[in-house]
């Protein structure tokens, strides 16, 4: 598509985009090829020389068990931060599509967590469930729970995952509800007037036809656990307690900030970025199919 | 409209009380948190009821800061962070409205290429290049600077191909109409392009200063001055690995005013908010 009126002129148009160029060459490119050579080289001990050794420093990766269990673990944290958050959502979007007095004023107060920045929430959450002073804490160790998420990694783990769906929340509320309100009231009364129960209304009607939101928010809640979380896990646990809440971009991080192995952290770097197109292209090929300009 | 039964209305409005309920459960554990005395907390006897010291904990807070190593007044983090926001947000809108409008209204050889070149940064988030990009803005001696907060951010894909949606839009006759009045093309641009973006730049501008306001990552990369130091860096460093020294009711505190300006934009300017939110996300 291009525009039929349009204005002649050599350099003017170069002068307009050349500083988002010069933003983009600068910090992103550079900074990837940096990434993608570094990946290939092997630097000594003292960071004098490197020397290019082919895919050994990816090889080296695949076979370190801390980077398998990072990659497991950032699935699975993934799928359970998109599951549990999403479902609610789903749930109070169902209830506030409803016909109901005050729902807008249910649309606000349910909207505003999209805000609150990872660190924050990371800081809330370790603060109501810490080991010593939480406020749930004293409930869970009175219920006979044995709570500790600053020694236990499983329970660290389920810490991240339910701070992380917290905050995610409010976004898969506002766009399933968006989802759920361009659905055309006339397809509920037929299913109604055929005699469809409420739940099974939801099940043979509502959710089929949401699919397509329901899939946009499945990739963009991924994006959001892979990347977002670092803030939530960094005020948190910081990776702890061992390494059982490193994700892959949390170990990027800590493996550089040791300012241990260049080569491994740039194969990392470079497998994530891979990682980043995928779910990027997912997204925009489901998108180009659905919204029609 | 599908009639609800009484019953069924009712379940309803619990659900979402209870959904209300959970989201701001959190939040109100800091406020109440941040008017208590420190003493109680550490000693895990928090009350579930606000406090008398509110005055005395934010006053601390916002001009003074902890008492611990890495002193310094959260008035200050705010400031950076606000300069930060709105460097990003200002920022992001200005080199994209015009790289957009280029890309739409001027036919230049490598148009499309450079459409592309910028699109294609969407997958490079700053997590995958951390290191790199670092070494950059040190050599450029850009580290505990607002330059260095900002600039490596400013860039932005989403906003460009937003922008170039809308002049797509824009009729062709009103570029014609301005080029008769014997507008040039900065002229069309300032005084009929840009009026008409108005509102898509006031959504815009409403998502990318919460995004701002809310970096976490590369602030913690590039600032090692206290005094350079975001709000959301800044309470990171207040939790001290040995818990009895973290002074929670400041802590707490600063959560909330990290919240603050944030929620306070969504709250308030929910209808372009949430306009921006699903024209970004598209």
């Amino acid at each position: 598509m291009q525009k039929q009126a349009i204005f002649q002129s050599k350099l003017l148009p170069y002068a307009l985009v050349a500083p988002q160029l010069a933003i983009v060459l600068i910090f992103f490119y550079w900074p990837a090829l940096q990434a993608v050579i570094q990946s290939f080289l092997l630097q000594d001990a003292f960071g004098l020389s490197s020397t290019f050794v082919w895919f050994e420093n990816y090889i080296e990766l695949f076979k370190d068990p801390a980077y398998f269990e990072a990659v497991v673990r950032t699935f699975v944290f993934s799928f359970a931060i998109a599951v549990s958050s999403l479902s609610f959502a789903l749930l109070l979007a169902v209830m506030a599509d409803k016909p109901l007095r005050g729902s807008m004023l249910y649309r606000t107060l349910l909207i505003w967590p999209y805000a609150v920045a990872p660190p924050v929430v990371g800081v809330l959450w370790i603060f109501m469930l810490h080991p010593s002073l939480g406020v749930l804490s004293r409930y869970l160790r009175g219920l006979g729970v044995d709570w500790n998420p600053l020694l236990d990694g499983n329970q660290a783990a389920g810490l991240i995952i339910l701070a992380a769906a917290w905050k995610q929340i409010s976004y898969n509320f506002l766009f399933f509800l968006a989802g759920l309100q361009a659905i055309p009231r006339s397809v509920f009364e037929a299913a109604a007037i055929d005699g469809a129960r409420p739940m099974r209304r939801f099940w043979t009607v509502t959710f089929p036809l949401l699919s397509p939101t329901i899939f946009f928010l499945l990739v963009v809640n991924i994006v959001y656990a892979f990347f977002d979380t670092f803030g939530i896990i960094d005020t948190m646990t910081r990776g702890g307690p061992g390494t059982s809440t490193v994700t892959l971009v949390y170990k990027v991080y800590s493996d550089g900030l040791l300012g241990g192995n260049l080569g491994s952290s740039a194969a990392q770097s470079v497998i994530l970025m891979v990682m980043v197109i995928v779910l990027t292209g997912i997204q925009f090929r489901f998108v180009e199919r659905k919204v029609t300009y | 409209m599908v009639e609800e039964e009484g019953f069924r209305r009712y379940v309803a409005h619990a659900i979402l009380w209870i959904g209300i309920a959970i989201v701001a459960f959190p939040v109100y554990i800091a406020i109440v948190a941040s008017t208590q005395d420190n003493a109680l907390i550490a000693n895990g006897q928090m009350s579930l009821l606000p406090g008398g010291h509110f005055f005395e904990v934010y006053y601390k807070t916002i001009f003074v800061g902890t008492s611990g190593s890495t002193r310094e007044p959260v008035g200050n983090m705010m400031l950076n962070s606000l300069v930060m926001a709105l460097a990003i947000a200002i920022g992001k809108i200005a080199i994209s409205i015009i790289s957009a409008y280029a890309i739409v209204y001027f036919r230049f050889p490598f148009r499309m290429a450079i459409f592309w070149i910028i699109f294609i940064t969407l997958m490079l988030p700053v997590e995958v290049r951390i290191y790199p990009t670092y070494k950059i803005v040190a050599d450029l001696h850009m580290l505990d600077s607002y330059a260095g907060l900002a600039l490596p951010l400013i860039a932005s894909a989403t906003a460009t191909l937003l922008f170039r949606q809308f002049f797509m839009t824009v009729p062709d006759e009103l570029l014609e109409a301005s080029r008769i009045d014997g507008a040039g093309p900065l002229r069309f641009f300032w005084d009929t392009l840009l009026p008409l973006s108005r509102t898509n730049m006031a959504a815009l501008f409403v998502i990318l200063f919460i995004l701002g306001w809310n970096q976490y990552l590369w602030p913690l990369l590039i600032t090692t001055r206290d005094d350079m130091q975001t709000i959301q860096v800044g309470i990171r460093k207040m939790i001290t690995t040995t818990d009895a020294l973290t002074e929670w009711p400041i802590v707490m505190a600063t959560a909330v005013l990290a919240m603050l300006p944030p929620v306070f934009v969504v709250v308030a300017m929910q209808k372009l908010f949430v306009r921006g939110l699903v024209e970004t996300e598209k």
